[in-house]
């Protein structure tokens, strides 16, 4: 990762975020997306994020892409806590409250 | 005129008001992306270029964990892109409400077109459509008048403290759990579950691929999954 590289990625990828968000207001106006358009578009983050994060989760950097039961178990925290309270800052603080009480605990 | 001017003032207001609750998700996802950033080794202007410029927490964090991992730079933006796809979905939607505004304050606005500003503005348009133009301009800015400045803000107290932070606090595993954190919510739905389920099958089955190719391969199978199957559970009903 060199300079350039982030200073590419920061500058592609603001102009790109800006003329997605300006892309109908600003350019096509009142014309509605196609159903089938909108409904794959719905998914796109809960399809992105979760295959992003997998591999970090099941073979993190830190140990060395070792399986680590204290990062597993912190992971299935936050994902618990999220999907039942449906409460974003309650999964961070419980997923990494749980890392740190794992780490000691096993660690 | 003058009581015209009150008025806009007023709904303004209201939109701060709407606005501030999330303060309480803006701030600690700011100071996170901060850390994370910094962390990462980017400079402290190349965190806050970022966080002025894309304004989208989580496009951010993926386009730093891949370039982190060693990804192509293409591979990173094309991912963050990919996360802010759902942005297309929010200008065509505010699209009736704020299509006949000035082009400065649409440029603008769609600058500041983030996940809060979006879904507070939009459930208040939508509650009260006779609202006049000028109005809903004037709220959607009230709305992002405070979580704009928090955002900047935690981010650049994040980016000062995070070279800081010693390792032991496993910050490594910030943008998992952030992550986990975005999309748990929404997982109670059958399609999206279904959709996250491919998504960490297909990354952790393809995961040899170079350029990190999987996650596009994954992200395409799972969009196409969770489309199939709302369509699935429309058709039943």
């Amino acid at each position: 990762m060199s300079n350039l590289d982030i200073w590419l990625t920061i500058i592609f990828l603001g102009i790109g975020t800006f003329l997605l968000r300006f892309s109908f207001i600003g350019l096509v106006g009142d014309r509605k997306l196609p159903a089938w358009m909108t409904r794959h578009l719905r998914y796109v983050p809960v399809a992105v994020m979760p295959g992003l994060i997998a591999p970090l989760i099941v073979w993190p950097q830190a140990t060395g892409g070792e399986i680590d039961p204290a990062r597993l178990i912190a992971a299935a925290t936050a994902l618990l806590i999220g999907s039942i309270f449906r409460s974003v800052l309650g999964a961070i603080f419980g997923g990494m409250a749980t890392l740190y009480l794992m780490l000691y605990l096993l660690g | 005129m003058g009581a015209d001017m009150s008025r806009t003032r007023g709904v303004f207001w209201q939109g701060v008001r709407a606005g501030s609750p999330f303060l309480l998700v803006i701030a600690p996802f700011g100071l996170l992306f901060g850390v994370v950033a910094t962390e990462a080794g980017f400079s402290l202007i190349q965190t806050m270029a970022m966080t002025a410029l894309v304004i989208a927490g989580a496009a951010q964090f993926a386009s730093v964990q891949l370039l982190v991992d060693g990804a192509p730079v293409f591979v990173a933006i094309l991912t963050g892109l990919a996360v802010n796809l759902r942005m297309v979905m929010y200008s065509a939607s505010l699209t009736p409400h704020l299509g006949k505004a000035l082009t400065w304050q649409k440029v603008l606005m769609s600058y500041f077109m983030v996940d809060q500003s979006y879904g507070v503005s939009i459930e208040k348009y939508e509650r009260s459509p006779e609202m006049p133009l000028n109005e809903k301009v004037a709220y959607f800015f009230g709305v992002i008048s405070t979580i704009a400045p928090f955002w900047y803000g935690f981010s650049l107290i994040g980016g000062l403290a995070g070279s800081a932070i010693p390792p032991e606090y496993a910050l490594d595993f910030a943008i998992p759990i952030t992550f986990i954190a975005i999309v748990a919510p929404s997982l109670r739905s059958l399609p999206h579950l279904a959709a996250a389920v491919v998504s960490v099958i297909v990354s952790l089955a393809l995961s040899w691929m170079p350029y990190n190719l999987w996650l596009m391969v994954a992200a395409v199978l799972a969009m196409i999954t969770g489309a199939q199957v709302e369509k699935w559970l429309e058709a039943r009903k």
